[in-house]
């Protein structure tokens, strides 16, 4: 058994996630990635905005901080710079990360600034009560959008990708195998990680759509996930309404805190 | 010839500011161009690479005043500054400031508004704006230098504020002094005051974020330091975690705005001239506090008994010292650039009416419209 006690803050139990939501998966994911690389707790930052997923730093015995709605990365960006030795993570969801936070999480990416975001990607705000988020698909239901959303979806790991991440990985909350692999990758990766990953939220996603438990939901995200390798031989219908999952994107790019140092280092000696 | 002086030397108060703040120990700078404080952010992004601080130039005034309170987080003195629009839009992470108790400082270089409003032209619109502009019961200390030394000694004092009461300090310019280029003799390093924060020595095993102690002030702790603590924008108990317990969350808001009512007599700061024998009393602050000594001295010279008192400190404000002034006072007078923000503020304190002086067009009040006043006040 992993020892999950080791990072948990058992006292802040029982944690506010209903029953079937994908934020323990990938919490206990984000652990067993942590325990691999070996990285000392007082070393690790944990941001977060407002939301499901960002409850999560009170739960966690990091330095941990639950920041303004949409904020997170820019909140980090502060932490990173002012103490680059620190690893610094960032818990954000759909509407969070890309709807009230979209500007910053675009300006991370494009300055590559050292620091890994996990999106929970779960299609809907769940905290607030089932609203449509930018990535509620067409044609699925939310509070405010009670006819189905009409507005195309975004894309989060193809927007980190085009701002210029130098890591970005997608999995599901079935592919817990691949997303403990992504995330000790992305922790690793020198420059703006992004692992994207797919959440149910039964509550408020799945009941107004008629998609079943939170089980029907992995179980659709088992059957309707394809990797990424295999996403390059096939035509776009074929792609269609699938998920692409894997590393999707891993290069080599400048990164914000290292070439700030070298700026820093050109300039006294200078 | 004359012995130099080669501390003086011609300097904006934007640049006033600027270095000022690195003086005051000042290493990180987020920020966001906006007109008419941009020069702050310029000189620091040549100047803080120098002495091994950060500057950032952000994607927003949200990204900006988010980005300096994760650096003070980790125990870097930090700072932004705006104006108007961009000071709007910090306000929400202002209130998380006030709320975590996170050292910063905000330099905001009023223009006229509201929305867009007078870009390259002076006012002083954002008296209630720098008090009230984030939501909740908050604590907030708002300066006001009016000439470019003031802007400097002020900027220090911002910082020392910030970090003993760990209350965020909004420094208050305008477009006058942000940009008038003044002599400046630049005060030898020992006879400046710097203050830090006061950092937790107890062991990262019991230490409490936000532990009641005698001071109502707690104890910080760097972020990455071996203090493994949560700091939340939710109401929070002693630990940095949310509650909901009626009990906790009144301990918190009464602490937060008690820490302002209890220190207000070391906070609050303003200077007086003539008021011994005065029967006419001016007060004002920032740019319109020049006119005013002018308009004094003047009066003073046709024997008008006229005194003047400038506000150093906004917020809190004075009302204990200015209500005891009534007793002597016929007459207040408020020249402002703005309709009467501090008038009204001014007429709690002596419970009466004042004379307001106001201009909302961009342009200075001058000496003679002050002075216009007093003459009819005196007859």
């Amino acid at each position: 058994m992993f020892p999950y006690e080791k990072y948990l803050r058992f006292s802040k139990f029982p944690h506010i996630w209903c029953t079937g939501c994908g934020c323990g998966i990938i919490l206990k994911s984000i652990l067993r990635a942590i325990e691999r690389i070996k990285l000392s707790k007082n070393d690790i930052a944990l941001v977060s905005g407002i939301g499901c997923s960002s409850r999560t730093p009170g739960y966690v015995d990091f330095n941990t901080l639950h920041t303004t709605h949409g904020r997170a990365i820019a909140f980090a960006t502060g932490l990173k710079l002012a103490k680059p030795a620190l690893k610094v993570l960032v818990i954000s969801g759909d509407g969070d990360a890309t709807a009230i936070g979209g500007n910053h999480f675009i300006h991370a990416a494009r300055r590559n600034l050292d620091i890994t975001v996990i999106i929970y990607n779960n299609h809907i705000y769940g905290m607030t009560g089932g609203q449509a988020s930018p990535t509620t698909p067409i044609g699925k239901k939310g509070s405010t959008a009670p006819y189905g959303s009409i507005e195309p979806s975004f894309d989060i790991s193809g927007l980190a990708i085009a701002a210029g991440a130098s890591f970005v990985a997608r999995a599901t909350c079935y592919h817990v195998v691949q997303l403990d692999k992504y995330l000790e990758k992305g922790f690793m990766k020198k420059g703006f990680s992004l692992i994207e990953v797919l959440a149910p939220c039964p509550t408020y996603y799945s009941r107004p759509n008629r998609l079943g438990t939170s089980v029907d939901m992995l179980r659709w995200y088992k059957e309707n996930s394809i990797p990424v390798e295999k996403a390059r031989t096939l035509s776009e219908y074929e792609k269609k309404d699938k998920i692409i999952i894997g590393i999707l994107e891993d290069r080599e790019r400048p990164e914000f805190c290292e070439e700030y140092k070298k700026m820093a280092e050109r300039i006294r000696k200078s | 010839m004359a012995k130099q002086n080669v501390n003086a030397k011609l300097m904006t108060g934007n640049e006033a500011c600027a270095e000022a703040a690195i003086v005051a120990g000042m290493r990180f700078f987020g920020g966001y161009p906006i007109t008419p404080s941009s020069e702050i952010a310029e000189v620091l992004a040549h100047r803080l690479p120098e002495v091994g601080g950060i500057f950032v130039q952000m994607e927003d005034e949200l990204a900006s005043m988010a980005t300096i309170i994760g650096a003070s987080l980790a125990g870097v003195k930090s700072m932004t500054a705006t104006s108007g629009p961009g000071f709007s839009l910090m306000q929400e992470n202002i209130g998380y400031a006030s709320m975590t108790e996170v050292p910063c400082v905000i330099v905001n270089v009023q223009r006229g508004g509201p929305s867009t409003g007078l870009p390259t032209l002076p006012a002083q619109a954002d008296v209630m704006q720098a008090r009230w502009g984030t939501h909740g019961d908050h604590s907030i200390i708002v300066v006001a230098p009016s000439t470019v030394r003031e802007t400097y000694d002020w900027t220090i004092k911002a910082f020392n504020l910030t970090e003993q009461y760990r209350i965020p300090v909004i420094v208050l310019l305008d477009e006058v002094i942000a940009h008038v280029n003044e002599k400046m003799v630049i005060p030898e390093p020992e006879t400046i005051t710097i203050i830090d924060r006061k950092r937790s020595t107890e062991s990262p095993d019991t230490y409490q974020p936000y532990k009641q102690n005698d001071s109502d002030i707690p104890l910080f702790a760097d972020f990455g330091t071996g203090y493994r603590y949560n700091v939340t924008g939710l109401s929070h108990d002693e630990t940095g975690f949310p509650t909901n317990d009626p009990q906790k969350i009144n301990a918190l808001y009464s602490r937060l705005s008690r820490k302002l009512e209890r220190y207000q007599d070391q906070i609050i700061e303003y200077k007086t001239e003539y008021l011994k024998d005065a029967e006419i009393c001016i007060v004002a602050f920032g740019s319109s506090a020049r006119s005013a000594y002018r308009a004094v001295r003047l009066a003073r010279q046709q024997g008008i008994k006229v005194g003047m008192f400038q506000l150093f400190v906004i917020w809190p404000f004075p009302y204990k010292i200015l209500g005891r002034l009534a007793s002597q006072i016929k007459a207040f007078i408020v020249p402002e650039m703005n309709l009467g923000q501090i008038a009204h503020e001014v007429s709690c304190a002596i419970k009466s009416d004042v004379i307001k002086v106001n201009r909302v067009d961009g342009s200075l009040i001058t000496p003679n419209e002050i002075l216009e006043r007093i003459k009819n006040v005196s007859v």
